[in-house]
């Protein structure tokens, strides 16, 4: 079976916020029947791999099945939260856009 | 008992849409307007104000915004429930309360909540054995007690149920969880009991869909924000609420924006954090039982939810003086911007260096290229322009007020074609950092007042 690379957004939409100074992003599939997809690829893991230099403590996964999502709380994450903060992205609005970036493998009878 | 109630979101935070208020008093049905007005940080504000005026310490917006809407809410018997009073709720109903006279309207009760300010009784709460231990890292309160500028118990929707019974068409309260605002009406229709967890978990999560405002129903839409109808109109968000739990999250007609499965989605997972454990005062909701259906265009059915029993403890939102800050911006057009930014940084950070100033960060970044995605971000290898950002934070006034003064010399004794500096000098500002903490519910009640015109 061929396998390809796909961008997280084709699959995906995202929205994050802050919590402290850990930021929450929930990944949400566009499609139900590409759950699947997210919770192989998105791993704990894998995540606080991608956001190396931006996520510098312990990434959290929790399940949403019911919503075709994945919610992540990376730690640590936010330059010390949205009041002390010195970011410009003080309350890891961006995040969402961030993760869409990861580039995960698919097989093409998963997308059919 | 009514069918279903109506209740419209007005307000996502202190600093949304002025109008909103209005339009959704007037642009169609609704039976209740609900308005959150408080973030984090919003309380050591309005500290700061009341200790100037003790007159002041609420959301000034809302009375304004109140003189609009109080012509239609007494003719419609709409009631507004907010958290707008902040530390000050008797000094907001009061200004309620003149404005409604001076309109010559009559009729109206506004109910206060109170009880949740314990920034005067923390030693006596202390002395009682409330160790208010930072809830994130553990870090003992007397670290930072002599810098605090507010303190606050969340409270939930208890409170505003009690003073809707005492008749209140408007409820003022201070720090009630965004949830509360909107769980409250539902057990004031319903008469639910506040044991009954399934809908007090459902109450709470039409809340949180509401509690941003318009980012449920197409702002901030990341799924496909081209596909959202006139963002120049964006209807807020309705939730028509059911007696036995379910909600349809809607808009009013003809308004703009979109209300999805999508956009519904991605509100819910905003800001949350285990989805099986999602604490207010009023309950623990489970986000993974929720159930979207899309009815038709612009209306979601909300239903499954299901709650367990609330825990023993009221959260409590703390603020304390952590030092100060400052921000500047430079502007490096081509050719090589980046590099001269990059420069400019340097010579910056050597200058601070040589003055021998002490800071807790030193923070650069280079917006228009990496200042959101960091390393995720790849460099252009010719950009047009980018704007060095630079942050510092010290415990030291002086050291934030000299970098101030370092940041614009950079002009003519840096690297050339730079510019963006007329709005002056980064003037150092107040650090107020937040101090979240866990206070048994024995430890305090919640008061109402109710007066009317």
């Amino acid at each position: 079976m061929a396998s390809k690379q796909i961008m997280l957004i084709d699959i995906a939409h995202a929205r994050s916020g802050d919590k402290g100074d850990a930021a929450n992003v929930g990944v949400i599939a566009r499609d139900k029947r590409h759950y699947p997809i997210l919770l192989r690829e998105l791993g704990a893991e894998r995540v606080k791999k991608h956001f190396e230099g931006i996520c510098l403590g312990k990434v959290e996964r929790f399940e949403l099945p019911n919503l075709g999502a994945i919610n992540f709380l990376l730690h640590n994450t936010l330059g010390g939260g949205g009041t002390v903060s010195l970011k410009n992205d003080a309350q890891g609005k961006t995040i969402s856009s961030a993760i869409l970036r990861m580039m995960i493998t698919v097989d093409d009878a998963e997308l059919a | 008992m009514k069918d279903f109630i109506r209740i419209a979101s007005g307000q996502g935070f202190w600093g949304d849409l002025i109008d909103a208020p209005y339009n959704q008093v007037t642009q169609g049905p609704i039976d209740y307007l609900v308005m959150d007005f408080l973030a984090e940080v919003t309380m050591s504000i309005l500290q700061k104000q009341k200790r100037k005026n003790p007159a002041l310490g609420y959301a000034k917006d809302l009375i304004a915004q109140f003189e609009r809407i109080l012509p239609h809410i007494a003719g419609k018997g709409i009631k507004v429930i907010t958290n707008g009073g902040g530390v000050n709720p008797i000094a907001c109903k009061d200004a309620i309360l003149a404005t409604a006279r001076k309109m010559g309207i009559t009729g109206i009760t506004v109910g206060v909540v109170l009880g949740d300010d314990i920034l005067d009784s923390l030693d006596d709460l202390t002395s009682r054995g409330a160790a208010l231990a930072n809830m994130e890292n553990g870090a003992e309160l007397s670290g930072v007690r002599n810098r605090l500028q507010s303190a606050n118990v969340y409270f939930g929707a208890a409170p505003i149920v009690e003073a809707l019974r005492q008749g209140a068409d408007i409820v003022i309260t201070g720090r009630t969880t965004d949830t509360g605002l909107t769980l409250a009406p539902m057990i004031y229709e319903f008469g639910w009991s506040f044991d009954d967890w399934d809908k007090m978990a459902a109450g709470t999560v039409a809340g949180h869909i509401l509690e941003c405002g318009a980012q449920s129903s197409g702002g901030n839409f990341l799924g496909d924000w081209r596909s959202v109808p006139d963002l120049a109109h964006v209807g807020f968000p309705i939730a028509e609420a059911y007696p036995n739990g379910e909600f349809v999250i809607t808009k009013h007609e003809g308004t703009g924006g979109l209300v999805s499965v999508a956009t519904v989605s991605e509100q819910l997972l905003y800001e949350i954090g285990d989805p099986k454990t999602y604490i207010t005062p009023d309950c623990i909701a489970d986000f993974t039982s929720i159930q979207l259906e899309q009815l038709s265009e612009n209306r979601v059915r909300v239903f499954g939810i299901k709650g367990r029993p609330e825990t023993d403890s009221f959260k409590v939102s703390m603020s304390y003086l952590d030092g100060y800050s400052a921000i500047g911006t430079l502007t490096y057009a081509w050719p090589d911007a980046y590099e001269k930014a990059r420069a400019a940084d340097g010579i910056l950070r050597t200058r601070l260096s040589d003055l021998k100033l002490e800071f807790d960060e030193i923070r650069t970044e280079y917006v228009g290229l990496n200042s959101c995605h960091g390393p995720l971000a790849p460099i252009p290898t010719d950009i047009n322009e980018v704007v060095l950002r630079i942050g510092v934070r010290s415990q030291t006034f002086d050291a934030v007020e000299r970098f101030g003064r370092e940041l614009a010399p950079l002009i003519l004794t840096g690297p050339p074609s730079v510019t963006g500096f007329a709005a002056g000098r980064p003037k150092p500002s107040e650090v107020v950092a937040y101090w979240p903490a866990l206070l048994a519910k024995t430890f305090v009640t919640p008061r109402i007042e109710v007066e009317g015109v």
